[in-house]
């Protein structure tokens, strides 16, 4: 099935306009990382990756416990549906995301419209950091670089019950700056895990500010390659590129390198550089000037 | 209820030793069993499992030097219905991938099980090697069961235990040529301190209570006969459950033990079975003396079992010296009273590799 280019497109802009709401009426938000991964969530959830339908839009119950021995646990995995050797699973790597993937889930019909008043509140499931609790999130995994090798093994586990669908991770550019991301890829490589499929935002910012500061990490296509993934780079807010990647056939672990602007659709962000990681207003006038890009952005004011 | 070792039936023969029961026994035991997945490290013939592997080629997974990964793999392994066993040394279980080990799997209290070889000083292989703090660190994980084998016995039937927790558990286990010091009609049971020694049903309020935990219980069997001798009347627990610490016979046994509580285990001082020990009295506010064994503030270093243990006052010599510091009195026990030392060569060809 043809991938719906100009629902992703709307799913995209429904997903910075909430997370811009949220933050405008919070006065804080990981506002760059939905700019920059606004697309690729967008693509995710609007098709690119088969995940089962939902029934309805989950609402998020209250917090009752942690895991424990012998314990149901509650998942957040139930907004991608019920799991089925068919279906693709899909597993969030930078649980600092959580924000921009609720706001995603909300557009997509996956979790309740109001969830997001939750966010971040006590006794609420819908975390600032994602847990395995959270809407969306099916491990833990903000302590960064876990995800993949987590996603290896249920990946292999599937390959051994002869699961069809595959496992898909959204990956965080920072976390290659992490050994255990390589230990997963050479083990996804060696054991030929090719039934996983990563989505990488490469936004180029993390914590510190610009990782080429930071940490450089590049090249990363090359360095993946020779550790045995298959390489696509693009455009990570060329919705056409994007799914043509992901959905390209691959006997090997698959990468697709979203190269992403973090100020994308907001260009007032751009007046926060060089760090972007976590946008916190500084005054009344700056709070302000973002309602106006809101006002701008959704057509109506806040 | 503490099980008690029958004063004749199937006693292990004196001085018996057993070469790698857990190499066979854990292929019989997997036979039927296609959810038990092995995982390694680099380690595989030295943990015991490289004719595991052959066996149950499909089942086996190297992993290579890369326990941070290995421990992810194993939680998605888990959440998808399989039972990951990791094998590997201790060392490499707790302290390289210890965020691994508490996020990806104990958090969601998957049931990865961690078979931690070379615990305390059972090595030569020196600081690296030796896992000295792994009761202290890993007491300290929530969800998390901890085991830890006494002899050839345990080694064997802690399997079934593992294999019916829900949850993650860590064992410190024991590998190539062992004593076996328990019948194997007694398999090792859950929060079951193994009771040893003649019956102390007569002794008096102010016996003495030792407690002691994997290789330190043979050290203490070689010691205590004599100390008996003497008349002085001291109760001997064998602990193979760390973590739950929860084993009422042990809080009746530390509450009764008028005379002195002694603790002795392959570790160190802090966060290991001294200190749950120590936890559960004050917990319940049994006032009686503690004296805890263990390696006091240091690292250990590349030498012989025998030459560890006296160094670092765990062997039967200082639990004599332990023993007459409580009762006060100098009990004139020479080496020639202990029972006799097995002498395991350390290059035994029980052992995969000279490690």
């Amino acid at each position: 099935m043809e991938p719906d280019l100009d629902r992703m497109a709307e799913i995209a802009q429904g997903i910075r306009r909430r997370v811009l709401e949220h933050t405008v009426k919070n006065n804080g938000g990981y506002m760059s990382q939905a700019c920059s991964a606004a697309e690729l969530l967008a693509a995710c959830y609007g098709g690119a990756i088969r995940l089962a339908e939902v029934e309805a839009p989950y609402e998020p119950p209250p917090f009752t416990q942690v895991p424990a021995p012998g314990l149901d646990p509650i998942s957040g995995a139930v907004v991608h549906g019920p799991a089925s050797p068919g279906a693709d699973r899909f597993i969030i790597s930078p649980a600092h995301y959580a924000l921009v993937v609720y706001a995603a889930l909300i557009e997509t019909g996956r979790l309740a419209e109001h969830a997001l008043e939750q966010f971040n509140a006590d006794g609420s499931t819908v975390e600032m950091i994602g847990a395995e609790h959270s809407p969306g999130f099916e491990t833990t995994t903000g302590s960064l670089s876990q995800a993949l090798s987590q996603a290896g093994g249920i990946a292999l586990a599937r390959k051994l019950k002869g699961d069809t669908g595959r496992t898909w991770v959204f990956l965080s550019d920072g976390e290659f700056q992490e050994g255990q991301t390589w230990e997963a890829v050479q083990a996804l490589a060696h054991h030929h895990v090719s039934g996983v499929r990563v989505i990488v935002d490469v936004n180029q910012a993390q914590c510190d500010g610009p990782m080429e500061d930071v940490m450089r990490i590049e090249p990363v296509a090359d360095r993946l390659r020779a550790f045995g993934a298959s390489v696509d780079v693009v455009d990570g807010h060329d919705l056409t590129a994007l799914t043509q990647a992901m959905d390209r056939e691959s006997d090997k672990p698959h990468f697709v390198l979203a190269y992403t602007d973090p100020a994308r659709g907001l260009p007032l962000l751009e007046e926060r550089r060089p760090v972007l990681h976590y946008l916190r207003f500084t005054s009344e006038d700056e709070r302000a000037k973002y309602a106006d890009a809101y006002a701008e952005l959704a057509g109506r004011s806040l | 209820m503490t099980q008690q070792t029958p004063v004749t039936g199937d006693q292990p023969a004196p001085g018996e030793l057993v070469r790698r029961p857990h190499l066979q026994n854990f292929i019989d035991w997997s036979a039927d069993k296609p959810e038990v997945l092995v995982l390694t490290a680099d380690l595989t013939n030295s943990c015991e499992v490289g004719p595991w592997r052959d066996t149950y080629p499909e089942r086996y997974f190297s992993m290579g030097m890369a326990e941070q990964n290995m421990m992810g793999f194993a939680a998605g392994l888990a959440r998808e219905g399989f039972e990951p066993w990791l094998h590997t040394f201790a060392v490499f279980l707790y302290r390289r991938p210890l965020d691994q080990l508490l996020m990806s799997v104990a958090y969601p209290a998957l049931p990865v099980r961690l078979i931690g070889f070379l615990p305390g000083v059972t090595t030569p292989g020196g600081v690296t090697h030796q896992a000295i703090d792994d009761l202290a660190v890993l007491r300290s994980v929530p969800n998390l069961t901890i085991l830890s084998t006494g002899d050839a016995t345990e080694v064997e039937s802690v399997l079934d235990v593992i294999h019916e927790q829900p949850g993650p558990v860590y064992v410190r286990m024991l590998r190539g040529e062992m004593p076996r010091l328990f019948p194997q009609s007694e398999p090792f049971a859950l929060s079951r301190a193994r009771e040893l020694g003649p019956d102390h049903s007569a002794y008096g309020s102010d016996h003495v209570l030792v407690l002691t935990e994997g290789i330190c219980t043979e050290e203490a069997m070689r010691a205590l006969p004599a100390v008996r001798e003497r008349g002085v009347e001291v109760r001997h627990l064998h602990i193979s459950t760390l973590k739950p610490f929860d084993d009422p016979a042990v809080l009746d046994a530390l509450a009764a033990a008028g005379g002195g509580v002694i603790t002795m285990e392959n570790h160190l001082r802090t966060g290991g079975l001294g200190s749950a020990v120590a936890e559960v009295m004050a917990d319940a506010g049994i006032g009686n003396r503690l004296v805890r064994l263990g390696l006091d503030d240091t690292y250990a270093h590349g030498a012989s079992q025998g030459h560890l243990l006296a160094e670092y006052g765990l062997d039967a010599a200082a639990l004599v010296r332990a023993v007459e510091g409580l009762v006060g009195q100098d009990l004139a026990i020479t080496s020639e009273d202990l029972t006799e030392l097995r002498v395991a060569d350390v290059h035994s060809s029980a052992k995969a590799e000279a490690l």
